[in-house]
């Protein structure tokens, strides 16, 4: 049985550490080039297809702007 | 039927935070009032009450520990003697920032610096006028006898509560050890949690529940406008601290030509002066405050216009003389008789001040201690 | 698979304490501040003891935590945490008390009231985060920065000779028998924040069945204050930090 997962982001809040990034094991995620509100590079679902749901990014997230959902397909 | 027995001044302290119903006493020892913690922890109110008795490992701590549990809406006291109360004078600023009740007993001490360990009221500056960092002010009450080192304890945490600020009782060597016989205060249980909000409020940091927002105990605001802001409500409780709660006793001033201010053990020496120069006919009232801060300042300038000096008596080189400056504004000659390093200024040596003030034969130079003189 | 048909509500595995408020954390990017302060808020939410905890900020750039964990907070002056958590446990044993305290905080002015709050053995808890540098007042040399690092006070590294060594607190706290729980843990990676939560709530376990002090270091960044980028600061920790700070439990005589 596989698993999908995917991410909200709450952009605006994001402050473009990049913590994220590095954690996440099937690089899904990267930081965008676009800068949000507060002048930062936020990150965002690279690829999305790619995500699992396993949480690593939210659970290091400094900020706590990731929420994950997952499903079993 | 009240109980009457023999105390120390230190030993009445004690007593009367147990039977006025005092959650914690945080404490480290230094001579001169000792015996406060000592007693405490022999008499161990854990046990009856419910109360905490604690040795600190520092008058620093002690004082922190105060800030925890008064913030806790507990009714807290430490006590300490000059040195440690320099020590504790981050905290207490910190306190009156936060805005809460506690109650401080100094027990005073020669100085500067390590001083000496007898009695003095050298920290009328550091203690009525602050003395930490920041624009605050304490509860300042100075009690002469040890009756009054019992009955201060319960008026300082009703005064600590009501204007929620730390509340000095200012004492000093001589009252904190001798001994006299005290009516003990009524015994007060406790109060509960629920007691604590129902009286006070429910401000304290006790656990957020769901039927209100968390609460902060804090003295920090960086918004400068909201800093000011609070800065005015401090001040603005301070000038109602001074509508209401100014106690002062004065004796013999109806007729009196002459008058002395002093508090605490010097008014006591003072009175014994005041009745050897009425025996030569010299007509000298007495003006004690009680509470230093909020200072008597009218009391004593109702008195000035019929009064030909004054004369100010301190166990220091002159520090409450400022006020009683403040409150003459010129008027009159100030004269002022101070003794430190643990001397005691005496009766004899009042009496011959004000004789010589009488007479108009005053020169400084001619007694004991620092003896000065400001003309109208 | 749509993301849409993902993302609903019933397919949530993670996401932010209630516990945490909406205001937008001052910390710096990256900073490991807010990661611990999340896994605080997580903690007190899943043992269901919001009501019962009392938090004490420190001064450093955790001083306004209450700002953002929805619980009763009192804000100490520089270092003097632990003597309020003492009063506070000692007047209400029953609750559970913790402080969260920097490296100037804790173990530079800090040092006498947290060595004898432990040394009692009261059931409160302390959060040490230990980032070898003072962030909030630009950078300063802390008792725990490594030596030869550089700060604004040790422009050119930190020499053992004139400023002494970086003190290894959790080591010095572990020997004192009112410590029950003394660990290192760091946030740097998912294991490590999740290593540190199940920490953080064996320390909070403590407090409830009255064993003594629980005591844990996060070791920290501080990118701004390191003057690298939030990642390099993780990988610099870990090649720098971890050598004279190893995470791991110095001392468990928890017994669970």
């Amino acid at each position: 049985m596989a698993v999908r997962g995917a991410i909200e982001v709450e952009t605006e809040l994001c402050k473009g550490c990049g913590v994220c990034v590095v954690s996440c094991p099937s690089e899904t995620i990267a930081m965008s080039k676009q800068v949000n509100g507060k002048g930062y590079n936020y990150m965002y679902m690279a690829h999305p297809e790619k995500c699992t749901g396993c949480v690593n990014c939210a659970v290091v997230c400094p900020d706590t702007v990731i929420t994950v959902y997952r499903v079993k397909i | 039927m009240s109980e009457k027995i023999l105390l120390k001044g230190n030993e009445a302290i004690a007593i009367a935070a147990i039977r006025c119903g005092c959650d914690g006493y945080f404490g480290y020892p230094i001579t001169p009032q000792s015996e406060i913690l000592e007693t405490l922890s022999e008499m161990n109110p854990e046990k009856d009450t419910g109360m905490i008795v604690l040795q600190a490992e520092s008058e620093v701590a002690a004082i922190n520990m105060l800030y925890g549990g008064a913030g806790c809406g507990k009714k807290v006291m430490t006590s300490s003697s000059s040195p440690g109360i320099s020590l504790m004078t981050e905290g207490i600023s910190y306190i009156a920032g936060a805005e809460l009740p506690c109650v401080i007993v100094d027990v005073m001490r020669g100085g500067p610096g390590l001083g000496t360990i007898q009695p003095a009221q050298s920290d009328y500056f550091q203690i009525v006028k602050g003395g930490g960092h920041g624009d605050y002010h304490t509860i300042t009450l100075a009690p002469a006898s040890v009756q009054e080192m019992n009955d201060f304890v319960n008026l300082s945490f009703e005064l600590a509560f009501k204007y929620k600020t730390p509340v000095v009782i200012l004492a000093d060597g001589v009252i904190g050890q001798m001994m006299e016989k005290v009516e003990l205060s009524p015994i007060k249980p406790r109060w509960t949690d629920e007691e604590i909000i129902k009286l006070h409020g429910d401000w304290a940091s006790t656990g957020k529940t769901p039927n209100r927002k968390r609460n902060i105990v804090t003295s920090l605001d960086l918004d400068p406008h909201r800093q000011e802001l609070f800065n005015k409500k401090l001040q603005s409780k301070y000038s109602e601290i001074e509508r209401n709660e100014i106690r002062y006793e004065s004796l013999l001033c109806d007729d009196a030509e002459y008058l002395v201010a002093a508090y605490g053990l010097s008014a006591r020496v003072s009175q014994k002066a005041m009745e050897l120069a009425r025996d030569e006919g010299i007509k000298i009232g007495l003006i004690r405050p009680i509470t230093l801060f909020p200072y008597p300042y009218e009391a004593i300038e109702r008195l000035v216009p019929q009064m030909k000096g004054i004369l100010t008596v301190e166990m220091s080189a002159g520090q409450m003389v400022e006020d009683v400056s403040l409150a003459v504004r010129g008027a009159i000659p100030l004269y002022f008789h101070g003794r430190t390093g643990g001397m005691l200024p005496s009766p004899e040596d009042i009496a011959s001040v004000i004789k010589s003030i009488a007479t108009g034969n005053y020169n400084p130079e001619n007694f004991p201690g620092h003896n000065k003189v400001w003309l109208k | 698979m749509d993301i849409t048909d993902i993302i609903k509500p019933e397919n949530k595995v993670y996401g932010k304490s209630r516990l945490l408020l909406d205001k937008v954390m001052h910390f710096c990017p990256g900073c490991s501040h807010g990661t611990i302060h999340k896994i605080i808020a997580e903690t007190i939410d899943e043992l269901d003891i919001q009501e019962q905890v009392i938090g004490i900020s420190p001064v450093g750039c955790a001083v306004l935590a209450y700002d953002y964990i929805d619980i009763d907070w009192q804000e100490a002056a520089h270092g003097r945490a632990p003597a309020l958590a003492t009063a506070i446990k000692r007047l209400y044993p029953d609750k559970y008390v913790f402080t969260y305290q920097g490296d100037g905080d804790l173990a530079s002015i800090g040092t006498g009231e947290i060595i004898h709050t432990c040394n009692r053995g009261d059931n409160v808890t302390i959060i040490f985060v230990n980032n070898a540098i003072y962030g909030m007042t630009g950078g300063q040399m802390a008792p725990t920065t490594l030596e030869g690092m550089k700060t604004a006070t040790t422009p050119k590294g930190r020499s053992y000779i004139s400023s002494g060594f970086p003190m290894k607190i959790t080591e010095m706290l572990a020997i004192l028998p009112g410590v029950v729980y003394a660990t290192r843990q760091s946030v740097d990676t998912p294991a490590a924040e999740r290593k540190a939560k199940k920490a953080v709530i064996k320390a909070f376990k403590c407090q409830k069945l009255k064993k003594g002090t629980s005591f844990i270091e996060f070791v920290s960044t501080c990118s701004s204050g390191w003057k690298m980028t939030p990642t390099e600061a993780n990988t610099w920790m870990r090649e720098n930090m971890f050598p004279v700070f190893p995470p791991g439990d110095v001392k468990d005589e928890t017994g669970f």
